[in-house]
């Protein structure tokens, strides 16, 4: 009786273990971040390129309409790819890019600006990188889209025209 | 007097020397704890990704700031989520996680116990 009862607990545990891992194996185990988001901004201030001065984060996305935050630097590479959308993206009426400048020097930046042209309205420089961690980023390029001091919508690695569009949808 | 002024100022100094290094072991500490996101199974502390290096100074800023361990997890996984930290809370979603060694100790537990007075008899 007493073996018959272990025979079929351990059964039943065995089958339980079996369908838990079952269940993981087609179960994807790469990391991806939340996008869809509805979080305030930080609370930080920041220094703009070519100026010593600390701006309020409150004062640069205080803004009725949308506002694109595009984390950049010089030395990344797709950053230059996604840099012609950003381009294009700025000649919408309604929405305002504004761009961090991330672990970089002011001159290859501007002179990253000068060679492909600058979309953006407001530069903020983040030399250490502590600003990207402030607003959840992983690295270079990402983007946020914002709305009324809060993150709508982020977007990690480079854009492509597929999510233009999509901005350009939100946004209208 | 002269003798007790720097005495005073020796011992002083290595207060400031004694309050840096707790700091420092603190920064060690909670580093070590943290995932870093972009790299493969390392921690933020093993790490030398521009992520985790701007990380570690975030750490040490808000340590400065006078914002304790738990503070610092806290706000980084309002951040980033829990998968950023080795060591997650419990909550709803990592109840089975926290909870499932300890069943199988204690069944373990009891499959031992019973053989064993079996055996005694």
């Amino acid at each position: 009786m007493k073996n018959k009862i272990f025979l079929f607990v351990s059964i039943f545990i065995f089958i339980i273990i079996f369908s838990v891992f079952y269940k993981g194996l087609n179960k994807i185990n790469i990391y991806s971040p939340k996008v869809e988001l509805n979080k305030k901004i930080p609370q930080y201030s920041s220094k703009l390129i070519n100026s010593d001065k600390l701006v309020n984060y409150s004062e640069i996305f205080n803004y009725d309409h949308f506002i694109l935050l595009n984390i950049w630097s010089s030395w990344c590479v797709p950053c230059r790819e996604e840099h012609e959308l950003l381009m294009n993206l700025s000649q919408q009426r309604n929405i305002r890019l504004i761009g961090l400048n991330y672990k970089d020097n002011v001159i290859s930046a501007q002179k990253f600006l000068d060679e492909l042209g600058n979309p953006f309205e407001t530069i903020l420089v983040d030399i250490e990188g502590v600003q990207a961690i402030e607003w959840g980023a992983f690295g270079v390029p990402e983007s946020f889209l914002i709305f009324k001091s809060k993150v709508v919508k982020k977007y990690v690695g480079p854009l492509n025209e597929n999510l233009i569009n999509e901005i350009k949808l939100i946004i209208k | 007097m002269k003798f007790l002024k720097y005495l005073f100022i020796i011992f002083f100094i290595m207060n400031l020397n004694n309050f840096k290094a707790e700091s420092v072991d603190l920064s060690n500490k909670i580093t070590k704890n943290l995932r870093c996101l972009i790299c493969q199974g390392q921690s933020v502390y093993e790490s030398d990704s521009d992520f985790a290096n701007s990380l570690k100074i975030v750490v040490s800023n808000k340590i400065i700031e006078g914002l304790n361990e738990k503070e610092i997890y806290e706000f980084l996984r309002e951040k980033y989520g829990d998968w950023i930290l080795y060591d997650p809370e419990l909550n709803k979603n990592t109840y089975l996680l926290w909870l499932l060694p300890v069943l199988l100790f204690l069944i373990g537990g009891a499959i031992i116990f019973k053989r064993f007075k079996i055996t005694n008899k």
